[in-house]
């Protein structure tokens, strides 16, 4: 699937937390239209890597380019802007709106349409149209009237992914998409995330391996900060080191 | 025009509400005459806080200030004849009948500076440490209101010796002077009413709900904030100039910390991100005040009273405010729907 083309390359990223190394050294090269996973125990450092990636977090050293351009020092809003959308491991959608507001908020994010002052929302079609189809899409229409927190586990999962692909990023974060989703649940989302738009590049972190061999071609393992493997699937499925560590012997 | 039919009746119930105080106050007597103004002059204020406190989530402790500011530059460019520019200009304008256009301009630019000023001082604050830090800032200016007696004449305050007309027709007596405020409130009210609804006015509310999820999205969250503060600071600068206007006399008590928090009182106890319920709450506050310290020395004790039962009925059944009580009450099987304008 994919073209070769980096859309992110992490080199040497590093984050020190005082004493504590959550991220050393990090390389990493996600190209465009490419589904890669990152696997690692708990506190491997996966969910840091993504606030280094997004800038909610500085770096403490190394460098983060997106599309080729250096986005190291870069507020999250322009990294966004440039391509790049996020979902959370913990649900963080907006509890109190609805279904349709999620979505707007979601759409308007990226158009300069949003700093109006004194024209109301409804009045842009397009926005609403984009809205529609987004949740068309995943069959939400007919919630778009529900408060948010109103929705199921699994709808809110998979609604925190509608608002990010609202924006048509170029590059996804998924953090545990399935995070909290029974089994059944979580095969809904690996076909979900299979029936995603082959374009769009993907770096998912999954604790449910079912769902990463699934949507991934390659993997990279986390453990202790530090990239411990990297490879196609298969050979990380096979890799005796990552058994030991994290898929456990009993296999 | 309007979203839906349920917000189209809630639009033409708040107009008719207006309508008919247009109608009633002057056939009442001098001191409820007075009274109303009064209200609406607080509600300009409580709404401008309702814009952050009950739409983007800051709680500011200091929304005095720009209040203070604006009411105070608009008595200084009315007397002080020694300011030879501002007061040469205020009596040309004056002499077109533009008296009060030249004061609005004036003040608001003032209220506007500071607030701009102050915000970018807050912004970057969160929570209690917003509060503290915007109670600080209006603190300052209440420091300057009280020391710096060159200028604002100090403990003593100025007084104000008559308002200008609006195009020729004098604005001296209680009626006139209420048709005045009522169109500057339901300006403001408008103008904040589009606000909210605009695509701006919803990322606000998206800040509010879910900050990281906004930033997420491509949002620049400090602009929008600092935007939101700068703009609830000039709509308190209306209400600071129409306070001089209508009381005709500005002092450091005036524009304390207590004013602050009764604005906060005013948007919780009515209820937040409704624009309307600040209003009800700046008539139920001003209305006490006038009233009840007639007969019951001790007020505020049953404003307190009044607080507590609305927040404690609010936690009960999940609303805020009178305005979310009323909602719950008039029909009691309707999902929850935020009531607004």
């Amino acid at each position: 699937m994919s073209n070769e083309q980096p859309g992110l390359e992490l080199d040497g990223v590093t984050k020190h937390f005082g004493g504590l190394h959550a991220v050393e050294n990090v390389n990493l090269r996600l190209d465009l239209g490419e589904r890669r996973g990152i696997l690692g125990p708990n506190g491997a450092g996966k969910t840091t890597l993504f606030h280094l990636i997004t800038g909610v977090l500085p770096l403490t050293s190394g460098r983060i380019r997106l599309f080729g351009q250096d986005v190291s020092g870069w507020p999250t809003h322009k990294r966004v802007a440039l391509g790049m959308a996020r979902t959370f491991q913990i649900t963080s959608l907006f509890p109190k709106l609805t279904v349709l507001e999620n979505v707007l908020l979601a759409v308007q994010g990226l158009r300069k349409m949003k700093m109006v002052m004194f024209k109301p929302l409804f009045r842009y079609r397009d926005v609403y149209e984009k809205a529609e189809k987004l949740l068309s899409d995943v069959n939400f229409w007919h919630l778009r009237d529900q408060e948010v927190r109103n929705l199921s586990h699994g709808e809110q999962r998979q609604l925190e992914i509608v608002l990010a692909l609202a924006s048509d990023p170029k590059v996804l974060l998924l953090d545990e998409p399935s995070a909290g989703l029974a089994t059944g649940e979580s095969h809904e989302m690996a076909d979900f995330l299979k029936s995603l738009d082959p374009g769009i590049a993907i770096l998912l972190i999954e604790h449910d391996l079912d769902v990463i061999f699934e949507v991934v071609s390659h993997i990279s393992v986390l453990h202790y900060g530090e990239v411990l493997a990297e490879g196609p699937s298969d050979d990380i499925r096979n890799d005796p080191k990552v058994q030991e560590i994290y898929l456990g012997k009993a296999e | 025009m309007l979203e839906s039919l349920a917000e189209k009746r809630r639009v033409l119930i708040v107009l008719g509400v207006f309508v008919a105080l247009g109608v009633v106050t002057p056939f009442l007597d001098l001191f409820m005459q007075s009274l109303v103004t009064e209200i609406l002059v607080f509600g300009i204020l409580a709404m401008s806080l309702d814009l952050l406190l009950g739409f983007t989530g800051l709680a500011s402790l200091g929304h005095a200030a720009y209040f203070g500011v604006a009411s105070y530059t608009t008595a200084i460019i009315m007397t002080k004849e020694d300011w030879t520019w501002t007061f040469a200009a205020f009596q040309w304008a004056d002499s077109l009948g533009l008296g009060l256009f030249y004061i609005f301009i004036f003040a608001l630019v003032v209220a506007m500076a500071f607030a701009a000023f102050f915000g970018f001082l807050a912004i970057r604050a969160v929570g209690v440490y917003f509060l503290m830090i915007t109670l600080s800032l209006a603190m300052v200016v209440w420091g300057l209101a009280y020391r710096w007696s060159a200028v604002t004449e100090g403990d003593n305050g100025i007084i104000v010796l008559g308002r200008p007309s609006l195009f020729g027709i004098s604005l001296e007596s209680e009626i006139p002077f209420f048709y005045f405020t009522l169109t500057v409130f339901l300006i403001c009210l408008g103008l904040m009413f589009m606000f909210v609804r605009s695509p701006f006015g919803k990322t606000l509310v998206g800040i509010r709900e879910r900050e990281e999820r906004m930033q997420m999205l491509g949002y620049n969250i400090w602009l929008h904030k600092y935007l939101a503060f700068i703009i609830a600071g000039v709509f308190s600068g209306v209400a600071g100039v129409m306070w001089t206007l209508f009381n005709l006399f500005v002092s450091p008590p005036d524009i304390e910390l207590i004013t602050s928090a009764e604005a906060l009182f005013m948007v919780a106890l009515g209820g937040p991100a409704t624009l309307i319920g600040p209003v009800i709450g700046s008539a139920i506050i001003r209305s006490l005040q006038q009233f009840i310290s007639i007969y019951v020395e001790r007020w505020p004790l049953i404003l307190g009273a009044i607080y507590i039962i609305t927040i404690m009925l609010g936690r009960l059944y999940g609303v805020e405010g009178i305005l979310g009580l009323f909602g719950k009450f008039r029909k009691p099987a309707a999902p929850p729907d935020a009531p607004e304008g």
